[in-house]
């Protein structure tokens, strides 16, 4: 497998045109994906952001095939696409779905299951920025602790969101999948390799890739990719992956970045209290000691 | 060509199989899982070439049927009742997609209270969904219906999915001696799906379930009302074409029995109309001016083929195995509708019968025309009324 980088990645461009906000990691994240997984892709993407900016009649930014499917039908329609091909005797192409954190985590979750369960040779991504931006910011089931969404608002009673992220990774590892995978925009090196592994895996394969929204984070657009990697530094998110029945730590930092640098260059988090980031920092240091006790490192 | 003895879902499940569909994606619900019992059956001894997905839910069970479909592949699916509705939010998804998806319905009735009985309140949902449904009166329609929904479906013209409706239990579950096509008949009378409109291929790629604003949404969806009211001239080529390959016709969009020179007629839809025959029989026989409508199709509706028929009746009577809360019988809304465009001045009855299940017996029919009758002499009657219960009204 030859490594990608900046280098040696293609020059076409597949997602194109498209009207994403300045500095969205989402569509970056799709925008490499489709360069490494090539024209013979379908790719099945439900209501969200990526949706919304890629399908406007008559202006098309996917140069392969692409569907919207419902909301919760990713896992179902993308299944269904790779039925359909297999049963047509069509080869050597890829059934792709790209759904946001609340498309996978909340009202997709069902359909994934199934087709991870079906072992349907599909790869589903889910590009998660951490909330239903798309519909103007509400809290969804990746959004973390201390969120201040439209829907988790900050104020006297609340610190925004009350609970943590929902475990995505671990939730679809436990249906002993083919390959999963956790990625960030910010280490895309890391996520192309990913990509390729996931486009020889016969299978149902996932990859959670960490996505800044510069629009729902309240950060500036130039600093998506900086910010995507110092959520991994400071290990509120983790670069990891599930293949052969086992976990696998990609990065295992020797100290975390402060948690207070990554909160306080974001809108979101601009309300937290001493007490909110260190409940922030407790629920990292348990979720590290598990992963570093039960995973290769 | 050979005969069976069994039951309207084996029927489906045998008509399903002649129409060769690449994925059958479904989940059981009764009384539609003796169709999904059998289509497994068939894939698992190789008498149907088809891959069979255990989807998580109905509402997946017609996402994977769109994504078979957007591909170009034959997709079959089934479903009933809470089923139907849990998929609801995908039927319009999958017409305004144009997708030629075939899917069973076997109609029964919606909680609460709980009830697993046939009434047609979970189709009466949907239509306004874009689908095309059709009505069958017993197993062997049932069967033919699998073959010519997918012809008509997916007529480049058409190009819209396709609901076959059973009566649940009265007809899913009733044996009857049914004759089954030979294979290589219906081969030549379905050949394979070639979609080259709203399709993904690799040779011309293309985004299907696009985004229309206000500047293009109403194009898009008046085009669709227009050409699902056209293919009702394929609803009628693809029966006449089937009669001739396999001698067996359903006379289009509706079956009129003794209305030319009736004074009253009843409208009826799937198998309510087997009983009416019998009753119609008995009454023509007592020299009674009485006719009976077989109404086969609700969507695209046959306003021109209805009124053509009703013109000169004095008292029409609908059959609705349904409500709409607040109003009245659906169908009954859709005749009236009809009926005034066609400027004609009839009596009206509704009457309203077997909601979860209850019988509708042959007195009850007796009695339906027996309304009408006496409507006709000049007489005063309710205009909704329901039949068979025993609760005072």
């Amino acid at each position: 497998m030859v490594k990608l980088n900046g280098k040696n990645l293609t020059n076409d461009e597949l997602f194109y045109g498209h009207k994403a906000c300045g500095g969205c990691g989402e569509s970056l994240a799709v925008r490499l994906a489709m360069k490494i997984l090539g024209e013979r892709t379908f790719a099945s993407l439900p209501a969200g952001c990526m949706s919304a900016v890629s399908f406007i009649y008559p202006n098309m930014a996917f140069k392969t095939n692409a569907i919207i499917t419902p909301f919760a039908s990713t896992g179902a329609v993308a299944a269904g696409v790779a039925a359909g091909l297999k049963a047509l005797g069509i080869e050597n192409t890829h059934s792709v779905g790209f759904a946001g954190d609340g498309g996978t985590a909340d009202i997709g979750l069902q359909a994934l299951s199934g087709a991870i369960d079906r072992g349907d040779n599909i790869i589903y991504f889910c590009n998660d920025n951490e909330a239903y931006m798309n519909t103007g910011i509400q809290k969804s089931g990746l959004t973390p602790f201390g969120t201040k969404t439209t829907t988790s608002p900050a104020g006297k009673n609340l610190p925004g969101s009350v609970t943590m992220k929902k475990n995505m990774f671990e939730i679809v590892a436990a249906h002993d999948i083919a390959y999963a995978a956790t990625a960030s925009v910010g280490y895309l090196e890391d996520f192309m390799m990913k990509v390729q592994k996931a486009k020889e895996v016969k299978g149902t394969s996932y990859i959670h890739i960490l996505a800044p929204c510069p629009t729902g984070w309240g950060t500036a657009t130039e600093i998506t990719i900086a910010l995507a990697k110092e959520a991994v530094d400071c290990g509120l998110w983790y670069l990891a992956e599930y293949e052969n029945g086992a976990f696998k730590l990609n990065k295992n930092p020797k100290e975390f970045s402060p948690i207070e640098n990554y909160v306080k260059q974001q809108g979101r988090f601009k309300h937290l209290k001493e007490e909110d980031i260190k409940t922030l920092e407790a629920h990292r240091d348990y979720k590290w000691h598990k992963m570093r006790q039960n995973w290769q490192v | 060509m050979s005969r069976k003895f069994i039951s309207g879902n084996d029927a489906v499940a045998e008509g399903v199989r002649l129409a060769r569909p690449h994925v059958i994606s479904a989940y059981p619900i009764t009384p539609q899982t003796i169709v999904v019992e059998r289509l497994s059956d068939f894939c698992e001894d190789g008498s149907l070439n088809a891959i069979y997905m255990h989807v998580e839910s109905e509402h997946s069970a017609l996402a994977a049927a769109m994504g078979v479909s957007s591909v170009g592949a034959r997709a079959f699916t089934a479903t009933s009742s809470q089923g139907l509705l849990y998929m609801a939010e995908n039927l319009p998804y999958a017409s305004g997609a144009r997708m030629p998806i075939v899917m069973m319905n076997a109609n029964r009735a919606l909680a609460t209270p709980w009830n697993i009985y046939g009434d047609q309140m979970d189709s009466m949902f949907m239509l306004n969904s874009g689908w095309i449904q059709v009505y069958v009166e017993d197993a062997q329609e049932a069967l033919d219906m699998m073959i010519q929904s997918y012809k008509i479906a997916e007529d480049p013209k058409v190009l819209t999915p396709f609901m076959v409706n059973l009566d649940g239990f009265v007809l899913t579950h009733t044996y009857e001696v049914v004759e089954i096509p030979e294979q290589d008949k219906v081969d030549a009378y379905l050949p394979p799906l070639k979609l080259t409109e709203n399709v993904m291929t690799l040779e011309k790629p293309m985004s299907l379930c696009i985004t229309a604003g206000n500047n293009y949404n109403m194009e898009f969806k008046i085009k669709q009302n227009e050409e699902m009211i056209e293919s009702i001239d394929v609803i009628k080529s693809v029966d006449a074409s089937f009669a001739e390959a396999f001698g067996r016709k359903y006379h289009g969009l509706l079956e009129t029995i003794n209305c030319e020179d009736a004074e009253v007629v009843l409208i009826t839809t799937g198998s309510i109309t087997g009983t009416s025959r019998m009753i119609l029989k008995e009454l023509r026989a007592q020299g009674k001016k009485v006719g009976l409508l077989k109404l086969r199709y609700l969507r695209p509706f046959p306003t021109e083929a209805l009124t053509e028929a009703l013109k000169h009746i004095k008292v029409i009577g609908v059959v609705d195995k349904n409500i709409s809360f607040g109003y009245e019988g659906t169908i009954f809304t859709n005749v009236n509708s009809a009926i005034l465009q066609a400027g004609l001045t009839p009596k009206v009855h509704n009457f309203i019968c077997g909601l979860g299940g209850r019988d509708v017996t042959k007195d009850n029919i007796r009695e339906m025309y027996e309304a009408m009758l006496s409507t006709a002499e000049g007489n005063a009657g309710e205009i909704i009324q329901y039949m068979n219960v025993r609760c005072a009204l």
